[in-house]
């Protein structure tokens, strides 16, 4: 079976990110694996340790994001590729799944695809549904697991109201959930190899497609407003005391 | 403008931000829901009462289940005949799914996670957070029809009035599938944390109960998790008093004490009840950038230094077991309960 794993990179969860003269800026911290994308890859390398095949993670992203594919590698992915061009630099999450989904065409022959459920810098979690309409593939959003049999996916699909089960032919494209377990810690050999590792860069040129349209701008950045208030701590003799004087100020905030 | 509204709903219960998405739209111009389903007549009769000035219904039985394929061509297909200016979505999981794939048909694009909106002539401006919400960006989409997913409880929500009515328009259904839902088990409580106006959560301090003696026989885990179900009792009473829901820190999740839909935080739900009480959270960065936009946060915790209260407007230092009991028999008194 041929799996890919699609991964973004983005500023550590940790990252003081600020807006910044127009710009979106987080100090020296470090870039990472988008956190949700570790499970994407989990998900890839449980399906290949249980059914056989291979692991291919696949980014667009500037020259630095190769150091989130070593990651994926790290972890177990046979190989990785980076799709990099000037022209996307500034793109939207439809653009985005086209390039993806010309990269994808262009790796050729995936039974299955396989995102996490969002980004962090963005965060729309869009792209895998729109990857799946470019392609013409079943999607099976949200999956907490997996299972492959003949030719054939079946997820638990995990939503607010519950699970689904749901299953269609591959090829298909996923999006995991956290539920499809701990992502694992890269191995030394891991390490080793990732380290080594020759990682292709295709350009729009290689991928054989204009710069998709993009739609979506920023118009202007802004810094949340920063909450003034100071935390009031409540004492008293005793439980029953601290609850009260605690009510008392809940109810005089009419929020209830 | 000529909006539509998507009304989502999960069996017919119906998602209340898609309300608030019709109150939006009708400060905007006229308003048209879209109700898709099998047997929905009841939700076709609700977005009429709710303010729609016309609903496109597709009740079908190839629609009894969300499958973003067969929904996305039906919506697509009604969207282009009708031309809508603006198309709102309470956002969930189906809606992310299914305004993601009609931007694909439509060739426009998702202004997703809205929480405000201003015109600007006649170009929508939307504002939506970024980076878990450490940065805020205003949004455009140049092409038409401007696309967007609101989130629940920015918005207000327009009064029902149940002497409106009228009568749906009907909507062919495109129904070709490419997956089969073969069943559902609710098996994680319906908790919709996103709407609920009071949340009670609980994290790893939740299991610390020194007082409690579990049951002969447990190894240490088991008992850790028996111990937190204890505690997770006490949050549940006090939720349950508020009229508000259970949430939960990532540790106490991932300690097991309780399911992944109760977890708020970045790899969570992120939330903006009214009143956020977290019980034995430290406060771990993830944590805080679910719950921060709650409008006032109080936090009990043993640790006076725990992170918890840089976001809390209110603070306790003290016995999560003896405040939390506590709180919910005084909030009875003082509510009436």
């Amino acid at each position: 079976m041929k799996i890919i794993a699609c991964i973004k990179q983005v500023p550590d969860s940790e990252a003081k990110v600020k807006a910044e003269g127009g710009q979106v800026t987080w100090g020296d911290a470090p870039l990472v694996i988008n956190p949700f994308d570790e499970y994407a890859v989990e998900g890839a390398l449980q399906q290949k340790e249980a059914v056989g095949g291979t692991v291919t993670a696949l980014c667009i992203g500037p020259e630095s994001a190769r150091e989130a594919l070593k990651h994926a590698l790290a972890m177990g992915a046979d190989e990785a590729i980076l799709v990099s061009d000037p022209a996307l630099t500034e793109i939207d999450s439809v653009a985005a799944a086209r390039v993806l989904a010309a990269a994808i065409k262009k790796v050729g022959d995936a039974d299955m695809i396989v995102f996490g459920r969002q980004t962090l810098d963005n965060g729309s979690g869009l792209t895998t549904a729109q990857v799946a309409r470019v392609l013409g593939l079943p999607l099976l959003g949200l999956a907490g697991q997996i299972k492959v049999e003949e030719g054939s996916v079946r997820v638990e699909r995990v939503i607010e109201e519950g699970r689904v089960t749901v299953s269609a032919r591959m090829p298909v494209v996923l999006s995991v959930v956290q539920s499809i377990g701990e992502p694992r810690y890269p191995s030394f050999m891991g390490i080793r190899k990732a380290s080594k590792a020759n990682i292709p860069v295709w350009s729009l040129a290689d991928l054989g497609v204009e710069a998709p349209a993009t739609v979506v701008k920023r118009t202007e950045l802004m810094n949340p407003p920063v909450d003034e208030t100071k935390v009031e701590m409540i004492t008293g003799e005793t439980p029953e005391a601290i609850a009260e004087a605690l009510v008392e100020k809940i109810l005089a905030e009419k929020v209830l | 403008m000529k909006t539509f509204v998507y009304v989502d709903h999960f069996k017919g219960e119906i998602q209340p931000a898609s309300w608030e998405a019709i109150g939006l739209g009708k400060t905007l111009g006229s308003v048209s829901a879209v109700v898709f389903g099998s047997g929905v007549d009841d939700v076709v009769k609700a977005a009429f009462e709710y303010g729609a000035d016309e609903v496109f219904v597709a009740d079908d039985p190839a629609l009894a289940d969300f499958r973003a394929e067969p929904y996305a061509s039906t919506f697509s297909a009604l969207a282009s005949a009708q031309s809508p200016d603006l198309i709102l979505f309470p956002i969930t999981a189906r809606t992310r799914e299914l305004a993601a794939m009609s931007a694909v048909d439509l060739n426009t694009g998702v202004l997703t996670d809205i929480s405000a909106v201003e015109m600007e002539g006649d170009k929508l401006v939307a504002t939506r957070p970024i980076y878990e919400g450490k940065v805020l960006e205003k949004t455009v989409c140049s092409a038409k029809p401007v696309m967007a997913s609101i989130r629940p409880r920015f918005f207000p929500k327009p009064e029902r009035d149940e002497s409106k009515s009228g009568t749906a328009t009907k909507v062919e259904v495109k129904s070709e599938a490419l997956t089969t839902v073969e069943g559902y088990s609710a098996s994680e409580a319906a908790v919709n944390l996103g709407d609920a106006p009071v949340i009670v959560s609980g994290g790893r301090g939740v299991s610390n109960n020194p007082s409690l003696t579990p049951p002969d026989g447990m190894d240490e885990k088991d008992a850790e998790v028996w111990r937190a179900h204890q505690g997770f009792a006490l949050i549940g009473e006090l939720a349950n008093v508020l009229g508000g829901a259970v949430g939960a820190s990532r540790a106490a999740v991932d300690g097991g004490y309780i399911p992944y839909a109760h977890q708020v935080g970045q790899t969570g739900k992120v939330v903006t009840p009214d009143l956020y009480i977290a019980c034995g959270i430290s406060g771990a960065i993830q944590h805080l950038v679910g719950m921060r936009n709650s409008k006032v946060v109080v936090a009990i915790n043993k640790d006076a230094d725990a992170p918890i209260f840089t976001q809390a407007r209110y603070g306790v230092v003290g016995d999560l077991f003896k405040i939390v009991p506590a709180l919910t028999a005084e909030f009875k008194k003082k509510l009436g309960k």
